[in-house]
């Protein structure tokens, strides 16, 4: 790590990812920014939709162009806008330095190629390795991530593998080059529950071993409660609510995550009605022209369909999307 | 629930087994996929029973096998004085009207070419329920019900989000007057503001209209907040069922100990003090199920017995029922029971004479 950095691994500026579709420009990102520090879990909470894993495309600089264009912002990793940076230098990160995971293990694992040949790739190309030195790694790390018999299981083919295994195979894959940072956009969302556990506790594992920064995006409020420091909460393609784990669980300052909080059943609760969120989330390509929340938001005026809200900061480090981002907080406190 | 009360549907030993053609051309291999292996169960009219387990346990085979959607291979599913699986097809059509099913995926499951209000009013047509302007109006009706504006009876499903589709449908399924619905997964596609939507408009149906259903799901927080009763599935077999609560705060059988431990809940606070039970390895294939107890390969309790006898869903505590034989009335609690010993044995022997 740079001294430059001074802890902070990413820092995004006013991200802004838009699509050109026959509907219009849709606006996936629309001025996000966050921060990273060294060896933090960070999560990225929101519906389909939200922009999370255009977010997190645009990080790796993925996003299919055309239709897709980053048309402003700065993403700096280690001190470098990665937005600046060559196809030859972005390569280089990519895979290297930065390395993801995704939802899908069948589909991001090339089914005619034996699971050692996909996993040596990514040494021989970005650690140099030769074959013995690249055969010997991909074992070592397919023991890393619990595969059992390594030895004996690395020339197998991924549809010989269930769907928590070829997770893991991806995990092994994303770890191989000692990564400064593992995005994993939905990483369980495919597998059984037990089977989710076992890796989020790999994940868990591997982060405090390896010392890793980690970027976790998903859907489900109970994954990022247990595994992240930070979470920023996305809709519409904007950040509305950004703050340490415990605190946004514990007072939230925007409705739309404090409505989302009340709609997951919580199991050890006595059960009554479920709250809901009136509506549905908003086409990306037809905003409102005030807040987006406001048509689904119970505490929406006549202010919200008309401005767009500030970016209020709550405390430090805790920043909210809402015209009545105090007011909000303070119920949530009065709630405890 | 009321165990006096008369059962709506009861399931006696079900059993589909899927015959697989594997082998070479001269030495056919006779392989079986045993899905669903010898269920019984009872729903009682006006519940919503929760069947839970992971992917490839059978808790969606069960489900089809009770509508007759999947021939079931043996057994009884008994409903109004009729053993559903050996009715006549005509004979199941006629019952079909009050037996439904609301699918996981609600982009596959609506006809693309037809408008909403064709959809919704094709089981009005195939039923014989209402025509011409009565038809019309209990579309319209039963669009209101599951909160749809009536100004979209022209309109096709692709215009419409998941969430509205799981709606028209469950719409599709309120035609006719149900007194069950089998409900697969409903809201697992769907966003988690939009599932809360679908929960409660499935609740508030069921006083509505006195449905029954069977809510069948991965989602054990779903299954909890909208279950009176939860049997656990695994490779087939219902390994423990009981009142939701009960079976949340008090689970008796390993696995649904691990099951319910490895459940992530909304609260940081809670994660961080929680001592889970991961498990070891993966389901194992329905194929060729392990002997004796199908999760001794993974039970962190297991013990020699355990891979030889195999255990019967009895009766350890009130209306709770476990297949466990190393649990028994006696001694409840898996914890406390000495290494390796297997007191439910005497419980197993007394529920098979029974």
């Amino acid at each position: 790590m740079t001294a430059i950095s001074n802890g902070k691994l990413l820092s995004v500026k006013d991200l802004r990812t838009y699509f050109e579709t026959e509907d219009g420009t849709v606006k996936a990102v629309d001025g996000i920014s966050f921060e990273l520090k060294q060896g933090e879990t960070l999560g990225i909470v929101g519906e389909s939709g939200s922009g999370k894993s255009v977010a997190n495309l645009s990080l790796m600089r993925l996003i299919p162009d055309p239709p897709g264009k980053i048309v402003s912002g700065s993403i700096t990793f280690d001190g470098r806008d990665v937005l600046k940076l060559t196809p030859r230098e972005v390569r280089d990160i990519r895979g290297k330095r930065i390395a993801m995971i995704f939802q899908d293990p069948m589909t991001s694992l090339n089914p005619f190629l034996r699971i050692s040949k996909q996993l040596m790739e990514v040494t021989q190309l970005h650690l140099g390795h030769n074959r013995e030195q690249a055969r010997e790694h991909a074992i070592r790390m397919l023991e890393t991530v619990g595969i059992p018999d390594a030895r004996e299981r690395v020339d197998s083919y991924p549809h010989e593998f269930s769907g928590g295994m070829r997770q893991r195979v991806m995990i092994a894959m994303a770890l191989s080059c000692q990564p400064e940072l593992l995005i994993a956009d939905e990483p369980t969302t495919a597998l059984d529950v037990t089977i989710q556990a076992q890796i989020l506790e790999l994940i868990k594992r591997l982060k405090a071993e390896t010392e890793a920064s980690v970027i976790l995006i998903t859907h489900d409020l109970g994954v990022v409660a247990g595994m992240t420091d930070r979470i920023i909460v996305m809709y519409a393609g904007k950040v509305f609510e950004q703050a340490a784990t415990t605190e946004l669980f514990e007072r939230p300052g925007n409705p739309y995550t404090r409505g989302l909080l009340r709609s997951v059943p919580d199991p050890t609760d006595e059960q009554g009605h479920l709250y809901q969120i009136p509506g549905l989330p908003p086409d990306l390509a037809r905003l409102p022209p005030g807040c987006p929340f406001a048509p689904r938001c119970d505490r929406a005026e006549e202010l919200c369909r008309r401005e767009f809200p500030p970016y209020v900061e709550l405390t430090p480090g805790h920043y909210s999307l809402c015209h009545f981002a105090s007011e909000v907080f303070a119920e949530s406190a009065d709630q405890v | 629930m009321e165990t006096s009360a008369q059962p709506l549907i009861s399931i006696k030993d079900l059993k589909v087994h899927f015959p697989l053609s594997g082998g070479s051309l001269f030495r056919r291999s006779r392989q079986v996929v045993k899905a669903v292996d010898g269920v019984s169960l009872d729903i009682y009219p006006g519940e919503t029973l929760g069947l839970v387990g992971e992917s490839g346990c059978g808790k969606s085979t069960l489900g089809r096998a009770i509508l007759r959607l999947t021939e079931p291979t043996s057994g009884q599913i008994l409903f109004h004085g009729n053993d559903l699986a050996h009715l006549s097809n005509s004979a199941m059509r006629e019952q079909r009207r009050h037996l439904q099913i609301i699918f996981q995926d609600p982009y596959a499951s609506l006809n693309p070419r037809m408008t909403v209000s064709q959809i919704i009013g094709e089981p009005l047509d195939t039923f014989q329920l209402a025509r011409g302007q009565a038809k019309k109006e209990r579309v319209q009706e039963l669009m209101e019900m599951v909160g749809l504006s009536a100004r979209f009876l022209k309109r096709y499903p692709h215009e419409f989000s998941g969430g509205q589709r799981q709606r028209i449908g469950i719409a599709r399924e309120l035609a006719v007057d149900n007194a069950f619905i089998v409900a697969d997964e409903p809201i697992s596609a769907l966003d988690v503001s939009i599932q809360a939507q679908i929960m409660n408009l499935l609740d508030r149906l069921r006083r509505q209209k006195n449905l029954t259903y069977l809510f069948i799901s991965h989602d054990l927080r779903a299954i909890r907040h909208v279950s009176d009763r939860v049997a656990v599935m695994y490779l087939g077999r219902i390994v423990e069922l009981a009142d939701g609560k009960t079976i949340y705060k008090n689970p008796l059988m390993p696995y649904t100990k691990a099951l319910i431990s490895a459940v992530p809940v909304p609260d940081p606070k809670v994660e961080a003090g929680r001592r889970r039970i991961v498990l070891e390895g993966d389901v194992p294939s329905p194929i060729n199920p392990p002997r004796g107890c199908r999760f001794h390969t993974r039970c962190p309790y297991a013990c020699e017995v355990c891979r030889e006898i195999e255990p019967q869903l009895v009766q350890i505590k009130p209306n709770h029922f476990a297949a466990c034989i190393r649990i028994s009335p006696e001694e409840p609690d898996i914890e406390r029971v000495a290494p390796g010993a297997a007191p439910g044995l005497h419980a197993q022997a007394a529920s098979s004479t029974a």
